[in-house]
């Protein structure tokens, strides 16, 4: 039984910082509203993805996006549409935002074409987060595949800054070719950083590539951490995860401490839309990132 | 709950002829020649029958337009403005059943009672005045015994019940006790109540329970793969017919439609409905149920489960006006009877 039940500690819940609170009848004006964004740099990280750096364009609307690692933003180009976007930066920082974005439909598209200065909108932070605080004093496995990387970015950044209050620290990336590996710039300096194991591996290596082949699984294999001593985040595509969270269950880490964040179509991000819904439960207000217990019991989730 | 009855004529004196009055007015009648009902603007009482028995559409639009503008913005250089209006006009609403009224309550748990409260949603249900009526008989095919959504407490303003010559009413808000001061009312006798519940009864001996709503949520779970979802979602059409007559049926899509000379944008909101086949469609084209079964089936899923998940009740009303509609003949009453024979099988 001692396997089984673990403590289940109250404090973790109040440590917590709370994100905006939008569910108040003062705020109901703003529920439509965008706030004003300035794209300050554009970095392109592969043929597909670009990271898209922004600021508030005016300084009291900061206070507003206090985010948590794992939340997502409501990104509104004027003219072309909506869409939601994960953080992909440190939560700690407070003066630009991160967003990692792939060019994959109309609006992501004339997003590429953007350049440093044009103006876009904002609503959020919305969603569920990755529950940091509670997994202080734990290993923690932080595992993406291809695109998971731009949502892991932002706990990675996290643990990096409170590297102290974590035991082990495995960060696990894979991608098909070594072409679309995101963020390959950062790969140096978190190398460097002392008692922290990164590890990248591609499906289809080319000419240059020296690192492992293969599927991210093989990586969890020299993995050796007490499992009921140990948190993982997941980003994937849904066939990674599954078979990620298969072989994590196999070592013993607990279904509750494995967190994935889902993907869908969202219209709204405030729960009305219902096109975000998995079975019926919407992944913007109880998720993106859900535990993997939670996930087993949607249907159609995986 | 306050009662009075007032005169039936009487009720033609409320008439509010500064506001915009909506009532279910024929507009034709169906190949079996039976009048066919719908909620429109009227200017005199002459044009709308109270002993309606139902209508095609049911009064969601007056709250829940098909088409809406969010927001527009206003394109200035390299920069951009957003308005956002959710001023509408007061309104009432006269001859809303019961089912209907029990949407309303329903729709107010998504947008009024829950995280994120909808402007546009609280503006329009606070500045509509609902006028509700009894039900005389059940109407065709009608499941709303099933569903207990034939009775209504709250979620109107006043609510009648014809009781021969007189009108039994229950007076749901302030506003409407104040409008009634504007007619003779009179005090409930007992008599009244009598006459009110032997009018009750009659109605509600005339149901039938059509079908068990209240093991749905289990069965949902477990007859996730059955075979009924083939049967039923191969003579789906994806049409979406169904989620636009529903009084509950809430999800919508987004989208942003530029004006001809580039200088504004708006931003509209049009109801969807999950049977169409891009509803769970991503960027990059993956579907997430790329089949009409697998949509028909979410649609029962949401409404007979997911919905009970989070408010404690079935979002379906039982009006059965997706049931009437439907081209391919699909009725809930034969899908969720199947899917309790399957159970028994």
């Amino acid at each position: 039984m001692k396997n089984i039940m673990h403590p289940y500690d109250i404090r973790h819940e109040t440590d917590m910082v709370e994100p905006l609170d939008f569910n108040r009848r003062s705020r109901l004006k703003d529920v439509d509203k965008c706030f004003k964004a300035e794209i300050t740099n554009v970095i392109r990280l592969t043929d597909m993805e670009k990271l898209f750096q922004i600021r508030m364009v005016n300084d009291k609307d900061w206070e507003r996006f206090i985010f948590l690692p794992g939340q997502f933003v409501m990104l509104e180009l004027p003219g072309y549409g909506e869409i939601p976007i994960s953080f992909s930066s440190s939560p700690s920082i407070r003066s630009t935002i991160e967003l990692c974005i792939r060019k994959a439909g109309k609006v992501t598209q004339a997003l590429h074409k953007a350049k440093r200065g044009a103006i876009v909108g904002l609503r959020g932070p919305f969603g569920t987060y990755f529950p940091m605080e509670r997994m202080k004093e734990n290993n923690i496995l932080l595992i993406a595949g291809g695109l998971g990387l731009a949502p892991l970015r932002a706990p990675i950044s996290f643990v990096i800054e409170n590297r102290a209050d974590f035991k082990e620290v495995h960060i696990l990336y894979g991608a098909k070719e070594p072409s679309q590996l995101l963020f390959d710039y950062q790969y140096d300096a978190w190398h460097r950083i002392d008692d922290l194991n990164l590890q990248v591996i591609v499906e289809h290596p080319d000419k240059s590539w020296v690192g492992p082949v293969g599927l991210i699984t093989r990586l969890l294999e020299d993995i050796k951490v007490p499992p009921d001593k140990t948190y993982a985040i997941v980003c994937g595509p849904p066939i990674m995860f599954k078979f990620v969270c298969k072989r994590l269950s196999e070592m013993g880490v607990p279904m509750q401490r494995m967190f994935v964040s889902l993907e869908r179509r969202m219209h709204c991000g405030i729960g009305k839309c219902c096109r975000c819904n998995i079975g019926s439960t919407y992944s913007c207000l109880d998720g993106p990132v859900f535990d993997f217990w939670t996930v087993m019991n949607l249907k159609e989730a995986i | 709950m306050l009662f009075k009855t007032i005169k039936k004529q009487d009720l033609f004196d409320l008439y509010f002829s500064d506001v915009q009055c909506i009532g279910p007015k024929k507009v034709g009648t169906n190949y079996k020649g039976k009048p066919i009902y719908q909620f429109l603007p009227f200017s005199s009482f002459d044009e709308i029958n109270l002993d309606y028995e139902t209508t095609e559409y049911s009064a969601k639009t007056y709250f829940l337009p098909y088409k809406e503008t969010l927001s527009s913005f206003q394109f200035k250089d390299d920069d951009w403005d957003q308005e956002i209006n959710y001023r509408t006009r007061p309104r009432v609403i006269i001859g809303l059943h019961p089912c209907d009224i029990n949407a309303l309550v329903k729709l107010d748990k998504v947008f009024e009672k829950t995280l994120f409260p909808n402007p546009y949603y609280i503006t329009r249900r606070q500045n509509t005045f609902v006028v509700g009526i009894d039900c005389k008989k059940s109407c065709d095919h009608g499941f709303c015994s099933s569903l207990g959504s034939y009775t209504v407490t709250h979620g109107f303003d006043l609510f009648l019940t014809d009781i021969g010559d007189r009108y039994f009413v229950k007076i749901g808000s302030d506003r409407a006790f104040n409008a009634l001061q504007k007619i003779e009312t009179r005090e409930i006798t007992k008599d009244d109540n009598e006459l009110y519940l032997q009018t009750r009864n009659k109605f509600e001996d005339g149901l039938e329970k059509t079908v068990r709503v209240e093991n749905l949520p289990n069965l949902l779970d477990i007859e996730f793969e059955s075979d009924v979802w083939k049967k039923w979602g191969d003579k789906c059409l994806s049409c979406g017919t169904c989620a636009m007559v529903c009084p509950t049926c809430y999800c919508y899509g987004v989208t942003e439609h530029i004006s001809m000379d580039f200088n504004k944008s708006d931003k509209i909101k049009q109801l969807y409905s999950c049977n169409l086949n891009d509803f769970a469609q991503v960027a990059g084209g993956h579907n997430f149920r790329p089949e009409p079964a697998t949509r028909l089936k979410y649609r029962y899923y949401h409404q007979h489960r997911g919905f009970v998940e989070s408010f404690g009740q079935p979002m379906c009303v039982g009006c059965n006006r997706c049931g009437r509609i439907c081209l391919a003949g699909i009725n809930p009453t034969d899908v969720i009877t199947d899917l309790q024979r399957e159970q028994k099988r």
